[in-house]
């Protein structure tokens, strides 16, 4: 087996008193396009936001390419960012800036290059998502899904060793749905990126990617290839994959009184 | 494209800013005398200054002539000692009277300068020697009152 | 029972702890700005488009609103002088009320209102639509790439409006007593340039708008970057960048009237 790209070591991690992930161990290899899934608020997103160094684990480490993140000094962090691309759920370009101006917004920041150069690697990263010829527009001015694509032309502008994506199929159609997920499994064959996608659309993510973890509760409670999650026959991965409401994942948010109770329906209370 | 525009308004901008201080200073505060060079220090002593300020003006027949200074109160003989800042093209001779003045009934005070017949001029860091205080109203009210009382005390003994 | 009466109290002391608690964050956000200063004012464009946006786009609410508080003074103090016989002193009363006092505080309150609130908007939307955390995950401090430039440009544009406020104040005394009543036009002048010291009224009054530029940019961006990343947290955000604003420049402006004249 060789070296892991990301590596969890029994990460734990809370907000205030609120644990999100426990006792948290997995691996990614070099290379790989990953998928975890879960429900929402299992976690997913802190998971991300680990491995980009913007939240510390409370305990265990989370190593990328062999490095405690933990570890970092701030510009060590600000290196392991520049290598990194990050697509965010909802694309978060900069609405003061045009199209063009966001997706070489990465290259101004951290590159010398001569701006005739910037200009054509936007050129070539906006071709490279279907968008040329809206450097001139502003954001606002875009849908949905292209500002989803201009996002990933600009997380991809430094062709990043590490990509991480977040719910990057959420609120797309059907067809914007299609082109990402498209462009995300062209991109990361292309530059052999290794790549991180946290979603909860089962199928489309199935179709494009190599692992899939799943989680809930905070551990990661089944894994495997696409094709070992189709022939599963565990009731939880049963359960999310067809998406029904009852099975071992409960809908409803465990409150701590009974609905009777809360409706004041108790005997004692009338 | 975007950009030059921007800049040419901020170009505007700060020149219209820096157009704005000058006028402020130029035309709206008189920067004319002041700087050392053009001036030269005299010293004066009073009894009393009445509301004599610092940056008060010094005038000769009415024409500002320079600004007093600085005021302080002599250690020794206890009178206030005035420095004056004068023009450099006025020369006063050495015996020119001081007179601290009044513009006005109740308005700011001056320093008057009265020229004298005196041949050699006072150099700089002179000492002007015949001063007259400023007037100070109490002490005139005070003195008109005295007068007529000791009047009206006396008319009626001459009287008997 | 006791509750209820000690709630109040409570609320209170949550208020006053939670006020110092933000005082302390934002004496630590002005360090860090003035730490990242270096890089961001070393790519100066930033700061120009800053100053475009917050001086350039206030400069008509200021010329208009100069131009009729000067207005506004020559025919109050028109009315005051003429009663002692001192119509001439119009001049150097419009002159000092506005260098010392009116210019560098009027134009702040309304450099608060108008591009003060545009930067706590701004900068909280762009909290609330995670561009602040896009710009940290690309390894770009938003504290250097974001809210130093505004700063600078704050700091920048204030004195300069304010200078500009004067300016138009003093044409709209002129207007009205000059052109409209007729004082002397000679007189109306050599009285305002026999009252106004350079030093004391012109550079002090500067002096105060430089401060209240500092005070006012500081108290916009820290709000915007302290926002609640909602749309209610924003806009409440904006408030609070125009009361605080307001109740900081016109205490600072008594503590520097106190000191300077």
């Amino acid at each position: 087996m060789t070296e892991p790209f990301i590596e969890f070591r029994g990460v734990s991690f809370a907000y205030n008193d609120r644990p999100i992930l426990k006792d948290l161990s997995f691996r990614v290899e070099r290379g790989q396009l990953v998928a975890i899934m879960g429900g929402s608020g299992s976690g997913k997103t802190t998971l991300l936001r680990l491995i980009s160094g913007q939240v510390r684990p409370q305990q265990g480490q989370v190593l990328v390419d062999g490095r405690d993140l933990a570890r970092m000094s701030h510009a060590e962090l600000y290196e392991h960012r520049r290598r990194m691309g990050f697509l965010f759920q909802f694309g978060a370009l900069f609405t003061d800036l045009t199209v063009g101006e966001n997706v070489a917004f990465p290259l101004k920041e951290h590159t010398d290059l001569p701006p005739r150069l910037i200009d054509d690697l936007v050129t070539l990263k906006l071709n490279a998502v279907g968008l040329r010829g809206t450097e001139k527009l502003m954001p606002s001015e875009l849908s949905g899904g292209m500002a989803r694509r201009v996002a990933l032309a600009r997380a991809i502008a430094l062709d990043p060793a590490l990509m991480l994506y977040d719910e990057p199929f959420t609120g797309l159609d059907p067809i914007s749905l299609g082109v990402i997920a498209h462009l995300i499994k062209k991109l990361n064959d292309a530059l052999g990126t290794t790549a991180v996608m946290v979603t909860h659309d089962v199928h489309k993510s199935l179709d494009i990617v190599d692992y899939v973890f799943f989680v809930a509760q905070g551990k990661i409670i089944a894994e495997g290839t696409p094709a070992e999650v189709r022939a599963s026959d565990s009731p939880w991965l049963r359960q999310f994959v067809d998406g029904a409401p009852e099975g071992p994942v409960h809908f409803a948010y465990p409150a701590p009184t009974s609905l009777a109770a809360d409706l004041g329906l108790e005997a004692g209370h009338a | 494209m975007k950009r030059t525009t921007i800049d040419l308004w901020v170009g505007v901008f700060v020149a219209l800013g820096i157009a704005a201080v000058v006028f402020l200073s130029l035309k709206v505060a008189n920067l004319v005398p002041a700087s050392a060079e053009q001036t030269y220090p005299l010293v004066a002593e009073f009894d009393n200054i009445g509301g004599l300020k610092a940056k008060a003006p010094v005038k000769s027949a009415g024409v500002v002539v320079g600004r007093v200074a600085a005021i302080e109160l002599d250690a020794q003989s206890y009178r206030a000692k005035v420095t004056l800042q004068i023009d450099k093209q006025f020369q006063f001779s050495r015996d020119v009277s001081a007179e601290i003045l009044t513009s006005g009934l109740l308005g700011e005070q001056y320093i008057g300068l009265t020229q004298g017949g005196d041949p050699d001029n006072l150099a700089a860091g002179g000492r002007i020697t015949l001063t007259s205080s400023a007037v100070v109203l109490e002490q005139l009210i005070g003195k008109f009152m005295t007068s007529f009382a000791e009047k009206g005390d006396g008319k009626p003994a001459a009287a008997q | 029972m006791l509750d209820t009466l000690l709630a109040p109290l409570r609320h209170l002391g949550h208020l006053s702890v939670n006020a110092v608690w933000r005082l302390g964050f934002a004496s630590r956000f002005l360090l860090a700005i003035l730490r990242f200063s270096g890089q961001s004012l070393a790519r100066f464009q930033l700061t120009i488009r800053e100053v475009y946006f917050a001086g350039v786009l206030s400069l008509i609410i200021i010329v208009v609103s100069g131009l009729f508080v000067g207005m506004v003074l020559g025919l109050q103090g028109y009315n005051t002088l003429s009663r002692f016989g001192s119509a001439d002193a119009l001049g150097a009363l419009v002159a000092l009320s506005l260098l010392r006092e009116l210019g560098p505080v009027l134009a702040a309150l309304l450099f608060a209102s108008r591009a003060g609130s545009a930067m706590t908007a701004e900068i909280g939307l762009m909290k609330a639509t995670e561009q602040l955390e896009a710009m940290n995950v690309m390894a770009v401090n938003p504290i250097a790439r974001v809210v130093a430039p505004r700063f600078w440009a704050g700091v920048i544009s204030m004195p300069v409006l304010a200078a500009i406020f004067n300016v138009m104040g003093i044409f709209g005394g002129y207007l009205v007593g000059v052109v409209m009543i007729g004082l002397d036009d000679g007189t109306f002048w050599s009285q305002m340039q026999n009252a106004v010291d350079l030093h004391s009224d012109v550079v002090n009054g500067l002096i105060k708008s430089l401060v209240f530029g500092v005070a006012v940019t500081l108290i916009a961006v820290f709000e915007g970057y302290d926002a609640t990343p909602t749309a209610a947290g924003v806009s409440g955000a904006t408030t609070r960048t125009v009361v605080t604003s307001a109740l900081v420049i016109l205490a600072l402006d008594f503590v520097l009237t106190a000191f300077m004249f």
